[in-house]
């Protein structure tokens, strides 16, 4: 196992421990907590004291899904700028018209994209 | 304790790692319980009020002049907290979808407690084979975003496992908000990536390391200053608390939740917060590094001295946190969206455009 | 132990990989489309641990960051947009069957023909290594193109998604 490999190890350790101490506590809560009595009206959806009217998960707005779908694709951009700011200054020394142009140009693009999305009032929350 | 070095180097770095991931999670659940605290007091003092100051354990009463001035500091308030969540009625409401309703909170703290893994929190205690951080990961910061990112599933999941309205449109709501704000964080930081030139969270405290001057925050104020509106829409926190914004929503995603799984909600919150106040000090102020500079520790003591000096800068962003939750009003959900998706991501952009050509500038 | 370590992990994550794959589209306990999209998370964090494994260490950040936390929350919302709540049971006709099984032998066939023909040994290195400064420098060299072209794809995913979900366009 080498030293980058091993790196990955206390990771793994770490997550077992969250899920250790978040289990735990949960269950802890189970055995040291109160039981009180189950009643009708306890077991009714808080509506600010109003009886609750209709289902309980609403219609959301197709906007959250349209936000979704936009943060899918700008999040895969995200991705790429990574490893091109990690070599940036790097191949400056070696090409410095190529690794400038080809991000500018990706980015360019995708900014089209962004405008057009402006245009239609995607980010509109107003309507 | 030297017969630890005879071990293979393996094991001994797995026990070494146990012993950091240990301490660590400690120090965090004692720092989130703390913060609640100097948030309520913090909080209490700008409303000239007193704030939590009667919690008084048994053995109080016998210190003479100490233990009536902690109370009045409302020390042992975190205790009495902890002790009331655990012994709480944990009620799980009939309608609701039960699987997901236990699965949510555990969902919220699991990682919030794992991004603390690759941040550097000191340099070394002496031995220059064992560095303070869980994990010295060559990907760092993509593996916080990564985490950061899951942890949505909790809130999602909150909202949709409580089958009541409030929290639904709370889930819903904070979701969106939160994915909105990681584009803007992870834009951000790409000029900070750009000027390092490594995605390693130690390498990025070495190359501040020198002194106050190197620090990111002079360096790329802009990114700074979009990282940390971000980090409070990420945390759910004011002046961005939508998705629990009492006045139309009560309690956002947490409404029906009670005991100890409304806790660990409050814990992920507070866990969130301090991770977000760490990756800021590593990535803007230096991480452990003295603002005079000076390399890694030598020995305990000065590693000890770094590791308190990485807290000490850690509980001054998180004083801005609580500062900030009591100065700035809530935003409106649709100024938030215009803020993140129409301001924030043409800037980053920008910041990183003039990042490159002034870098490309001074390389010729 | 250290050598050990590293195929154990793997057998486990292949066989966690293995089982959520199954729950996640024949669940015998639920039929709940949040489930099903829950344990495809499951599967892709598992997936990335086998990444890990290969040394493909940015490769497994992007898995979580992209396909775990924002493909599957898109997944999610989806789920709850549509109001889905129990899949529905659907006859299974002989023709889907055998479609469904020709389709299977298809992919398995290429699958197992690729995995002859790689031939692995014990001594094999990898093109590019797993760090990100190796692979961004060949992604903005050798493969700088098919990167341009990646960004006219992203564009034309984000107009068509405006497309589709607004209604009222000027």
């Amino acid at each position: 196992m080498d030293s980058q490999l091993l790196q990955y190890l206390p990771v793994l350790i770490l997550l077992l421990v969250a899920i250790g101490f978040a289990g735990s506590t949960l269950a802890l809560s189970v055995i040291l907590g109160k039981t009180g009595r189950r009643t009708a009206t306890k077991d009714i959806a808080y509506e600010c004291g109003m009886l609750p009217e209709g289902p309980g998960s609403a219609r959301m707005s197709v906007k959250f899904y349209l936000v979704a779908l936009l943060f899918v694709l700008f999040d895969i951009e995200v991705v790429f700028l990574y490893p091109w700011a990690v070599i940036y200054k790097q191949m400056l020394r070696e090409n410095a018209a190529l690794i400038l142009g080809g991000m500018v140009s990706f980015l360019g693009v995708l900014f089209v994209g962004f405008l057009y999305a402006l245009k239609k009032r995607a980010f509109d929350w107003t309507r | 304790m030297d017969a630890i070095y005879y071990l293979d180097p393996t094991t001994q770095f797995v026990l070494f790692s146990i012993v950091k991931i240990v301490v660590a999670f400690v120090i965090t659940l004692t720092f989130v319980a703390y913060a609640v605290l100097a948030e309520r007091k913090i909080s209490a003092w700008i409303q000239d009020r007193v704030g939590p100051n009667r919690a008084t354990p048994f053995f109080a009463q016998y210190l003479p002049v100490i233990g009536p001035a902690l109370v009045r500091l409302g020390i042992f308030q975190p205790m009495a907290d902890g002790l009331k969540f655990l012994l709480k009625e944990d009620f799980t409401p009939a309608y609701v979808r039960k699987v997901y309703f236990w699965l949510a909170p555990a969902l919220t703290a699991i990682p919030a407690f794992m991004t603390i893994a690759v941040i550097p929190f000191g340099s070394t205690l002496g031995n220059p084979n064992n560095p303070m951080v869980i994990a010295d990961l060559n990907v760092g910061i993509l593996y916080s975003f990564g985490i950061v990112s899951l942890g949505v599933y909790g809130i999602v999941l909150a909202g949709y496992a409580s089958n009541s309205k409030y929290p639904f449109l709370g889930g819903i709501r904070s979701s969106a908000q939160m994915i909105s704000y990681e584009i803007a964080m992870g834009m951000s930081v790409v000029a900070v990536f750009m000027v390092i030139g490594d995605l390693n969270l130690s390498k990025v405290v070495e190359y501040q390391g020198a002194n106050i001057l190197h620090w990111m925050a002079w360096k790329q104020p802009l990114a700074f200053f979009i990282f940390l509106v971000s980090a409070f829409a990420e945390t759910n926190r004011l002046p961005f608390d939508l998705p629990e914004s009492e006045s139309e929503l009560v309690g956002g995603y947490h409404t029906e939740y009670s005991s100890m799984k409304f806790a660990l909600f409050f814990l992920g919150e507070y866990a969130n917060m301090i991770a977000a106040s760490a990756m800021m000090v590593t990535l803007f102020f230096g991480g452990w590094a003295y603002p005079w500079g000076g390399g890694a520790a030598q020995g305990f003591l000065g590693g000890v001295g770094h590791i308190v000096c990485f807290l000490v800068k850690m509980l001054v962003l998180m004083g801005v946190f609580i500062w900030v939750r009591w100065m700035f009003p809530r935003f409106r959900y649709d100024q938030l969206m215009d803020l993140g998706w129409r301001r924030f991501i043409p800037l980053a952009l920008v910041n990183i455009l003039v990042t490159a050509l002034v870098l490309a500038a001074l390389n010729d | 132990m250290s050598e050990l370590l590293p195929s154990a992990l793997f057998y486990a994550f292949a066989g966690l990989a293995l089982v959520f794959g199954f729950l996640c589209v024949a669940n015998p306990l639920s039929r709940n489309p949040v489930t099903s999209a829950m344990f495809l998370v499951l599967t892709i964090v598992s997936l990335a641990g086998l990444y890990i494994l290969l040394h493909a260490f940015f490769l497994a950040a992007i898995q979580i960051l992209v396909y775990a936390g924002a493909v599957m929350v898109l997944f999610l919302f989806v789920i709850m947009l549509l109001n889905l709540e129990e899949e529905e049971r659907r006859k299974i006709r002989g023709i889907t069957l055998g479609l469904g099984a020709l389709s299977v032998a298809v992919i398995a066939g290429i699958l197992i023909r690729a995995v002859v023909a790689a031939r692995p040994s014990a001594g094999t290195t990898p093109l590019v290594e797993g760090g990100i400064r190796n692979l961004g420098h060949t992604l903005f060299t050798l493969y700088l193109l098919p990167f341009e072209a990646m960004s006219l794809l992203l564009l034309v995913g984000m107009v068509g998604v405006i497309l589709l979900s607004k209604k009222d366009l000027k």
